[in-house]
């Protein structure tokens, strides 16, 4: 393995070729303001980032930094104040089924089975294609997270790791351009995160879609990234860092334990959590 | 050593008493047996213990059916024999007041033949619940057919409700008689106007209820549907009705009390038929004893009318 991080040594990208995968997701001097009843709350100042086709970018900050609110920006579900963002060379205008987002209370329809809340997702992207089609791309996208046997279950049926797995299920049988990922594994145990983790790292090098993924956790952070991007503490939070992530895939969590860069990049996280943007305790 | 013969001789003792069930924990300790004296006879004891619960347990289970079963049975039959026994108490300081022995042989008679029909004014018990329970049926389908999607309308988007919101505020409070003058002004007949009654006041709970329902589906469901990009049509059926359809039926359950609260009056300055009308008939014909079954016969057809909403409530509840 590498023993030595040296960050010149990111391999350059051919600029020229395809600017559009370059900035496949492009977000430009984005500021966020929301009103409330105490007046005005800027949330967000001057982001500016580009993601390239295929990467997978992680956000990290301390909570109430406004990580989810670029998240739920990329995902249309807000229209900034101010600047523009991007998704395939098109503006972002509204929420698209090309940028599936992962809740983080996995948001299922409780009274659908899990078959059946993939297959909403399905209906609408591939409605054009027949019946028999659809069915087995629903199931196809249970299969692939390893939920064969519960495809008739209710959602309270099912334990918290297999309703994420589910919400995972919906978002990828959309085949999204773009993954949107909301603190995915927050709400679950450190057992079943893992695994998941494992999982979501495998799908990803499968179907090779970009994703953006918000999370606290320096670990998961560093593991699933290619990028991770650094917000410093709001109000008007704004990019600190981006570190790059060049640790060779596949990647096996027990290996990276003892890796040097592994770690070097962890303290390198948590140095701008704790040290330089650490958060005074409320 | 001499500790472990005996605690096998112990061990044959359980096992002879050993019901099946416990019969291979017993094996298991025997194995044990071999190994480690001290850690055996901790599970020796737990072992003699389990058999000894499992003997034991039982008859208690039975005596715990039996507790409950009384637990369970006893009030209510003392709160009934207590109103037996006021209502007992007041016939006999009241003596026109029918008591409940003179009542219960008046109705005896009267559902021995429920559905006879001698003239228009001299029909049957069965008869009138019947025509009682239609009236109700129409008002209150009216109101559901009205009231429900007006709710969604309301719940569903803002300027419906506040557009809704103060004409709502002011009929809603008014007692439902006060609309009978104006259904009879307006209809002509005393039957549509009895149907408009039911529908004008059953109509508010449902209407509120189901609005209430939609303008609290979570957010997150709103935020799939929004990334689903999903239809107007596909969000009421797939996320808002289903999410709804709980509050919709405590309003619908609400209503049909109100729709069967108000029929009786209704009836009674109506006339025609109907259990309401048979009521004041019967007061009129000083048929006292049928007054009090007519008020029991609305209380029962009211609990029941209940009942089978709670039921229905239940098999769409999703959780």
């Amino acid at each position: 393995m590498n023993p030595i991080l040296n960050e010149a040594t990111t391999p350059a990208l051919s600029n020229n070729t395809a600017k559009v995968t370059e900035r496949y997701v492009h977000i430009e001097d984005v500021g966020m303001q929301f009103v409330t009843k105490k007046g005005t709350f800027e949330a967000l100042k001057n982001i500016n980032l580009s993601i390239t086709q295929g990467e997978f970018v992680s956000i990290i900050g301390h909570s109430g930094c406004g990580k989810s609110t670029v998240l739920n920006l990329i995902a249309g579900l807000l229209q900034p104040t101010t600047g523009n963002l991007f998704c395939a060379g098109r503006e972002i205008a509204a929420p698209g089924p090309e940028r599936a987002v992962v809740f983080q209370n996995h948001s299922l329809l409780p009274w659908l089975s899990c078959y059946e809340n993939v297959y909403l997702a399905v209906e609408r992207v591939f409605g054009s294609e027949s019946k028999v089609q659809q069915e087995a791309r629903a199931y196809a996208a249970l299969e692939l997270v390893g939920l064969s046997h519960a495809v008739e279950k209710r959602p309270n049926e099912i334990s918290g790791g297999m309703k994420q797995r589910v919400g995972i299920a919906r978002a990828l049988a959309m085949e999204p351009k773009v993954l949107l990922l909301d603190e995915p594994f927050g709400a679950l145990d450190a057992l079943t995160r893992a695994g998941l983790q494992d999982e979501l790292m495998r799908i990803m090098q499968k179907s090779g879609a970009t994703a953006v993924m918000v999370t606290h956790d320096v670990d998961e952070a560093v593991l699933l990234s290619d990028k991770i991007v650094m917000m410093t503490n709001g109000p008007s939070a704004g990019i600190g860092e981006i570190l790059e992530v060049d640790l060779p895939y596949p990647r096996k969590r027990l290996e990276l334990a003892e890796n040097v860069q592994y770690n070097h990049l962890r303290s390198e996280v948590l140095k701008f959590l704790y040290e330089r943007h650490a958060k005074k305790v409320a | 050593m001499s500790a472990i013969s005996i605690n096998k001789e112990h061990l044959k003792l359980i096992l002879e008493d050993a019901k099946t069930s416990s019969e291979s924990i017993v094996k298991e300790t025997v194995l044990a047996a071999n190994e480690d004296n001290t850690h055996m006879q901790m599970i020796v004891e737990k072992a003699a213990e389990k058999t000894q619960k499992s003997a034991k347990s039982q008859p208690s289970a039975m005596q715990i059916k039996i507790t409950d079963f009384f637990k369970a049975v006893i009030p209510p039959v003392f709160g009934i024999l207590m109103f037996l026994g006021i209502w007992t108490l007041l016939s006999h300081q009241q003596p026109i007041l029918p008591g409940p022995i003179s009542t219960w042989h008046s109705a005896v008679e009267l559902f021995s033949h429920p559905f006879h029909q001698n003239s228009l004014d001299d029909q049957g018990i069965g008869w009138n619940i019947l025509s009682s329970l239609q009236r109700v049926a129409f008002g209150f389908g009216l109101a559901a057919l009205v009231g429900i999607p007006l709710g969604f309308m309301i719940g569903r988007y803002e300027f419906m409700s506040s557009m809704t919101a103060p004409v709502i505020s002011i009929l809603r409070p008014v007692s439902p008689l006060a609309w009978l003058p104006l259904g009879l002004l307006v209809m002509g007949a005393a039957g549509p106007a009895a149907i408009w009654v039911i529908f004008i006041s059953s109509i508010w709970p449902m209407v509120i209820n189901t609005a209430v329902g939609v303008s609290k589906v979570p957010q997150d469901y709103m935020n799939v549907a929004k990334v689903l990009n999903l239809s107007e049509w596909k969000i009421i059926t797939k996320i808002s009705f289903p999410y709804v359809l709980p509050y919709m039926m405590t309003g619908v359950r609400l209503s049909i009390g109100i729709a069967w609260l108000v029929i009786v009056a209704a009836e009674m300055l109506n006339g025609g038929a109907g259990i309401g009308f048979w009521l004041w008939d019967e007061y009129n014909a000083s048929n006292y004893e049928h007054i009090i079954i007519a008020i029991f016969v609305v209380g029962i057809i009211g609990l029941l009318l209940e009942l089978g909403l709670s039921m229905l409530a239940k098999r769409f509840a999703y959780e």
